[in-house]
C-alpha cells in the first residue's frame, strides 16, 4: 500500500486502470440493462417491479463497499499519514452518498407497489438512512474548516466513528425482524434467486462498481491537481 | 481527572446560566407538546415517552456546543492536552462533568414531566433508570460531535448535523422499553442493549473524542 503512497507513481497506474474500468462499466451497463429490462422473466410474484432490483441491490452494495472502503482509507490517513488516503475519502464520499440516495429512493418505489407503503421503519432501511446522513456529515465536516488539513483529520475521525453502523446494514435483517428480506446472495448454502435473475444483476454489479472506480480515479486527479494548485500558489504569495 | 471534574462543576454552578438554560429548554420543550397535540390523556400518555426522550435528547445537544468551546477559545483545552493527565482522560472528565451538569438534573425533573404528560406513576421508575442509562450515552456521542466541529465555521449547524443520526439507535431502545413499560411487557432487553451501548461508549468514545482534541490543536 505504501508502494502507492507516491502520487505520481499512483497517477501513471490509475490512468492506465482509467480508460479499462470506463470502457468494463459502460459493456456491463450496456449488457446488464438488456438483460435486467428485457431478457431477464418478470418475476412470479412481483411481475416486472422486480427490475427495480437490478438497481437498487448493486446500489445497496456499493454504498457499503464505499463506506467500508473510506473508513479503511480513513484508518490509514490516520495511522500512517498516508498522502493518498485522505483524497481517496474525499473523492468517495459525493459517490457514496449517491448511491446510497439512490438505492433508498429505488428501494422506496419498489416498496409503494410491492409492501404497499413508501417507507416502513424497519431495521434495514433506519440503518440505511443513518448511512446517508454520515455521508452528508461527512461532506459537511470535512469542508467547515478553513484548513484543509484540520477538516480532513476531522473527517476521519467520523468516518470511523460511524463504521459502527456498517455491520449494523448487514446484520440487521437478520437480527431484528424486518419487513426487507434476508440476503438471497452472499449467503451459506449458494445464492437463492434464479440463474436468469442472478446474472443480470452480477453484470449491474459489476457495472456499478467499474464506474465508481473510473469516477472515483478522476476525481482523485482532481484532487490531487487542486491540491497542487494550491501549494503554488501558496508558493507564489511567499 | 476528579480535580477536573470539580473546576467544570465549579465553573458551571459560578455561571449558572449554561446548565439551567439546558433543563429549563427540556421543561418548556415537554410542556409545549399538550398544546400542540391537544390534552387528551390518552394520546398523551402514548406519546410520553417519546416526547420526555426527545427533549431530552435535544437539551443534551444543545449544552454539548459548549463543551470544549470556552476550554478552547482561552487556551486551557490546551494546557489540559500538555497535562500528564492523558487525552482520553481529559475528555471522560469533560463528558462526566457535562453529564453531572445536564443528565443529571434532567433525571430529577423527568418524573414530574411525566405526571404531566400523565405518565402512569409505577412507570416512573423505569422512566428514571432509562434516562439513567441514556442521558450518559447521549453525553458521550454529542462530546464526539463537539470535539469534532471544534473550530468550525458554522459548527452550531454541523453539530446536530454530525450527532443526530448517532442518536438514533439511543433513542430506538430507549424508546423501546419505555413503550415496553406501558404496554406491560418486560423492558429488560432493551435496557440491556441500551446498557451494553454505554458499555461500548464509555470505552470507545473518549477514544474518538481525544484523537479530535488532539486534531483540533495541531
Amino acid at each position: 500500500m505504501h508502494r502507492f503512497a507516491n502520487p505520481a507513481r499512483f497517477l501513471k497506474i490509475a490512468n492506465a486502470v482509467l480508460p479499462w474500468a470506463a470502457g468494463l462499466s459502460a459493456v456491463c451497463f450496456a449488457a446488464g440493462l438488456y438483460l435486467g429490462l428485457f431478457a431477464s422473466p418478470p418475476d412470479y410474484q412481483q411481475g416486472d417491479t422486480v427490475r427495480i432490483m437490478y438497481i437498487h441491490v448493486p446500489a445497496a452494495w456499493m454504498s457499503m463497499f464505499t463506506y467500508s472502503t473510506m473508513a479503511v482509507a480513513a484508518a490509514a490517513a490516520l495511522v500512517w499519514k498516508h498522502p493518498l488516503a485522505e483524497v481517496y475519502a474525499k473523492a468517495a464520499a459525493p459517490l457514496g452518498a449517491g448511491f446510497t440516495a439512490l438505492c433508498l429512493l429505488t428501494g422506496s418505489l419498489w416498496g409503494a407497489p410491492m409492501w404497499g407503503t413508501w417507507w416502513v421503519w424497519d431495521a434495514r432501511l433506519t440503518s440505511v438512512l443513518v448511512l446517508f446522513f454520515l455521508y452528508l456529515g461527512y461532506m459537511a465536516l470535512v469542508d467547515a474548516f478553513d484548513d484543509p488539513a484540520r477538516g480532513n483529520k476531522a473527517g476521519n475521525i467520523l468516518l470511523l466513528v460511524g463504521a459502527v453502523n456498517v455491520p449494523i446494514i448487514k446484520f440487521s435483517v437478520e437480527w431484528w425482524n424486518t419487513l426487507h428480506q434476508p440476503a438471497s446472495v452472499f449467503r451459506l448454502g449458494g445464492p437463492t434467486i434464479a440463474a436468469s435473475m442472478l446474472w443480470p444483476l452480477l453484470l449491474m454489479a459489476a457495472a456499478f462498481q467499474s464506474y465508481f472506480f473510473a469516477v472515483v480515479i478522476l476525481r482523485i486527479r482532481a484532487g490531487l491537481a487542486a491540491r497542487r494548485v494550491q501549494t503554488l500558489r501558496l508558493g507564489q504569495a511567499n | 481527572m476528579l480535580r477536573l471534574i470539580l473546576r467544570d462543576l465549579r465553573l458551571v454552578l459560578r455561571q449558572g446560566s449554561d446548565a439551567t438554560a439546558a433543563l429549563m429548554f427540556f421543561v418548556l420543550c415537554v410542556v409545549l407538546f399538550p398544546f400542540g397535540v391537544g390534552p387528551e390523556p390518552n394520546i398523551l400518555t402514548r406519546i410520553a415517552p417519546g416526547v420526555l426522550l426527545i427533549a431530552a435528547l435535544l437539551a443534551a445537544l444543545l449544552s454539548m456546543e459548549r463543551l470544549f468551546q470556552g476550554d478552547f477559545e482561552d487556551g486551557s483545552l490546551e494546557l489540559l492536552l500538555l497535562s500528564p493527565l492523558p487525552a482520553e482522560g481529559v475528555a471522560i472528565a469533560k463528558v462526566a462533568a457535562h453529564w453531572l451538569v445536564t443528565g443529571v438534573p434532567l433525571l430529577i425533573v423527568a418524573p414530574l414531566l411525566a405526571l404531566l404528560l400523565r405518565m402512569p406513576a409505577d412507570q416512573l421508575g423505569l422512566l428514571v433508570g432509562t434516562l439513567a442509562l441514556a442521558t450518559p450515552l447521549l453525553s458521550l456521542i454529542g462530546a464526539v460531535g463537539a470535539a469534532l466541529t471544534l473550530g468550525a465555521r458554522r459548527s452550531g449547524v454541523l453539530l446536530p448535523l454530525l450527532v443526530l443520526p448517532l442518536y438514533i439507535p439511543v433513542l430506538i431502545f430507549a424508546a423501546a422499553g419505555l413503550d415496553a413499560g406501558l404496554s406491560g411487557l418486560s423492558p429488560r432487553p432493551h435496557l440491556l442493549l441500551l446498557g451494553g451501548m454505554l458499555c461500548g461508549a464509555l470505552v470507545l468514545a473518549p477514544l474518538a473524542i481525544a484523537a479530535a482534541l488532539r486534531a483540533a490543536h495541531e
